[in-house]
């Protein structure tokens, strides 16, 4: 036990500041803590790596006010990887659905965006694009973690960053036909 | 091979010194069903079975000595090709896939329930416009085998998991808080992938193989890159297998690393989580630095490599392991003398050496279910064989050995990640790829972190893929999970699962 207790003493914090303080625009504007609920809806599994990443002391995305949960019913973003198997098409809307407004879509990786290198197969989609519109998408292949976390922080900023408008758009349109 | 069974011991070709391999071709079914028989009973096991065309079925198998390629042509308009799931128990389900894509029945299989189609299809979709046996069916309809008494009750997860997961159904019948029967239902990831890589260069090819599984990239990219340089006949010089040797270590630890973290964390011990995960992301930041991909996607391409290894790089390297080894070190002496810890561990998901065989499990799992099986040590493959790499072995096959394997196999992968860097050769230049008048096939196997993987491919002249096949060995260790699951607890199946960390992608394609 003592090995234990003297390595967590000599590691220390590892984790590197990143603390982000978004400009205060709007009376309703989100005040740096989210839910996030993960999706794969069919990816390789690179991405779901660098979401492990994220969890990990060095990045500490949950220090920062933001958690991976296991119920879209606690979940204020919905994060999806993969270019959408056409299998798992049903459980993304069912999870989707299920989440409480507002809510955002994010949809993390090249796959997610248009299908990345799996693009034109017959048993996917090519990407959640093609059916919902996603708040922010984060392109790469596997995007790096701090571009998805960066993308996770501005999904809630003022919808500037989505478009010129400077109004927030809380009520996004929804995204399911 | 008129009358006789492959002989192991003078059939093999070695390849440019690469492991041993055979392909056997056939156009009766008596006689690859056959030879499948007889190659079981000199003790083969099923790799992967899967159809490159309608009239194509393909069935791995590997011998102590080497890997053999069964390969059986169908007449045309054939509905039907034989089932081997009589002589491989783990065969059934890679046939199903076949019924599923091709619209073929497996003949003397006796569940005949769909795999990967989910029934959103109206038509097997490479089944090319030939008739099909094809039924419709509801989703919803799958007939899962029931437990049925007093009781017994259903447990039904996924597809979603609650946490980063990726996606499939797991159905448990428990009673009370012991598992019954666990039974996987697979197929959510399924993206075409054999069909993907038809008429894809090679380079494009390489690129989708890295995304087979994305903590297995570098295996499965070196898999096909290796089975389409034996196709196109070249060879690759000396520092290009150093670095490929080095790649594949290097994911090898990696992954060990993050399995042993998200282990501890499953157990209870939630710091091993923020002790492991460090050192994994500094893994990862170095492969960025020196290969130019945190996960090593697209570093091996047909005939070499797309990365450089300088003075500085080796140091830079050599270094890391050395604080790899210590910090692991400290690590295997905290997990080892955590009570808590062994006790979750131990006796926990019990894979017996008997099951084991039966199955035909290599790769982690199968090395600590006594199952000795180790590409890089059955067979001299250079640059590895050099450096002479040890073999991990346990007998226990419970979580607790699994870890142990783990651990050990990180010492050893440091060892010759060491060895590699301190004898590199110097960097050398790819191989260019020539042209081939007529298509011609390749196969390349790997010793992947999993166990085994393997890439097969034909080429077309202008140097397009006609066809490829990657299996990087999930498949089998779900039978694994489901055999070694029943006896425990509902809450100890996480535990299990991640003991084993099958891919998802991998298995469904």
């Amino acid at each position: 036990m003592w090995k234990l207790l003297w390595k967590i003493l000599k590691s220390g914090n590892l984790t590197e500041s990143r603390m982000h303080k978004p400009e205060r625009t709007s009376p309703c504007e989100y005040s740096r803590s989210a839910s996030i609920r993960h999706l794969d809806s069919g990816s390789c599994n690179g991405c779901e790596l660098e979401l492990w990443a994220l969890e990990n002391p060095v990045h500490s995305l949950s220090s920062q006010g933001f958690s991976f949960v296991a119920s879209p019913r606690h979940a204020d973003i919905l994060l999806v990887t993969g270019p959408l198997s056409c299998h798992m098409k049903e459980a993304l809307e069912k999870t989707y659905q299920a989440m409480p407004s507002p809510k955002r879509l994010l949809a993390v990786g090249d796959c997610a965006i248009n299908g990345g290198v799996f693009r034109g197969s017959y048993a996917i989609h090519n990407g959640v694009t093609e059916d919902m519109s996603p708040n922010l998408t984060v392109p790469g292949c596997p995007p790096r973690p701090e571009e998805i976390a960066d993308a996770i922080r501005r999904s809630f900023s003022p919808a500037k960053t989505h478009s010129d408008s400077p109004v927030l758009d809380l009520e996004i349109r929804s995204p399911l036909p | 091979m008129e009358g006789n069974n492959f002989s192991p011991e003078t059939g093999f070709d070695s390849f440019h010194g690469a492991i041993p391999h055979a392909t056997l071709s056939f156009d009766s079914p008596e006689r690859y069903r056959g030879e499948a028989h007889f190659l079981a009973h000199s003790g083969a096991r099923l790799l992967a079975l899967w159809a490159d065309s309608p009239s194509s079925i393909r069935a791995s198998l590997i011998l102590r000595e080497g890997v053999v390629l069964l390969s059986l042509s169908l007449p045309k308009d054939s509905l039907s090709f034989p089932s081997l799931s009589s002589i491989f128990p783990t065969a059934g389900r890679f046939e199903r896939t076949i019924a599923d894509l091709f619209g073929l029945l497996p003949e003397g299989l006796t569940d005949l329930r769909p795999w990967s189609d989910h029934g959103l299809w109206l038509v097997p979709p490479l089944a090319e416009g030939r008739p099909s046996l094809h039924q419709p069916f509801a989703p919803e309809d799958y007939p899962f085998v029931r437990v049925r008494g007093e009781g017994v009750h259903e447990i039904p997860v996924g597809p979603v998991h609650a946490g980063i997961i990726e996606p499939g159904h797991f159905r448990f019948s428990v009673v009370g808080e012991k598992v019954l029967r666990l039974e996987t239902r697979m197929g959510y990831v399924h993206k075409g992938i054999d069909s993907l890589f038809r008429g894809r260069t090679l380079f494009e090819g390489a690129r989708l193989a890295s995304r087979i599984s994305g903590d297995s990239a570098v295996a499965t990219s070196l898999a096909f890159s290796k089975a389409v340089e034996e196709a196109l006949n070249i060879e690759v010089s000396e520092g290009i297998r150093f670095v490929r040797a080095l790649l594949l270590e290097r994911e090898r630890i990696a992954n060990h690393i993050g399995d042993l973290g998200a282990l501890g964390n499953d157990a209870g011990l939630g710091v091993a989580l923020s002790l492991f995960g460090p050192l994994r992301e500094r893994m990862h930041r170095h492969n960025l630095t020196h290969f130019g991909h945190r996960l090593l996607f697209d570093t091996i391409v047909p005939g070499g490599v797309s990365t450089f290894l300088s003075p500085q790089m080796v140091d830079a390297l050599l270094q890391e392991t050395d604080d790899l080894l210590s910090e692991v070190s400290l690590l295997e002496r905290i997990y080892s003398d955590h009570g808590g810890l062994q006790d979750r561990f131990q006796n926990t998901g019990i894979l017996s050496p008997e099951i084991a065989i039966r199955l035909g499990i290599g790769g982690v799992a199968g090395r600590a279910s006594g199952q000795g099986w180790d590409l890089r040590i059955d067979h001299r493959e250079d640059p590895v064989h050099r450096f002479s790499p040890a073999l991990a072995l346990d007998h226990v096959g419970d979580v607790a050995a699994r870890v142990r394997i783990r651990f050990f196999e990180i010492f050893e992968s440091l060892h010759l990640v060491h060895a590699l860097l301190t004898n590199f050769p110097g960097p050398d230049i790819c191989s260019t790829l020539p042209d081939i008048p007529l298509s011609r096939e390749g196969l390349g196997i790997v010793e992947g972190f999993r166990g085994e993987v393997l890439g097969w491919v034909r080429i077309r002249p202008g140097k397009t893929i006609e066809s490829a096949h990657i299996a990087e060995g999930s498949p089998l260790l779900w039978h694994a999970l489901e055999a070694s699951v029943p006896g425990n607890l509902v809450a100890d199946f996480p535990l299990i699962n991640k003991s084993f960390n099958p891919s998802y992608s991998g298995s469904d394609l």
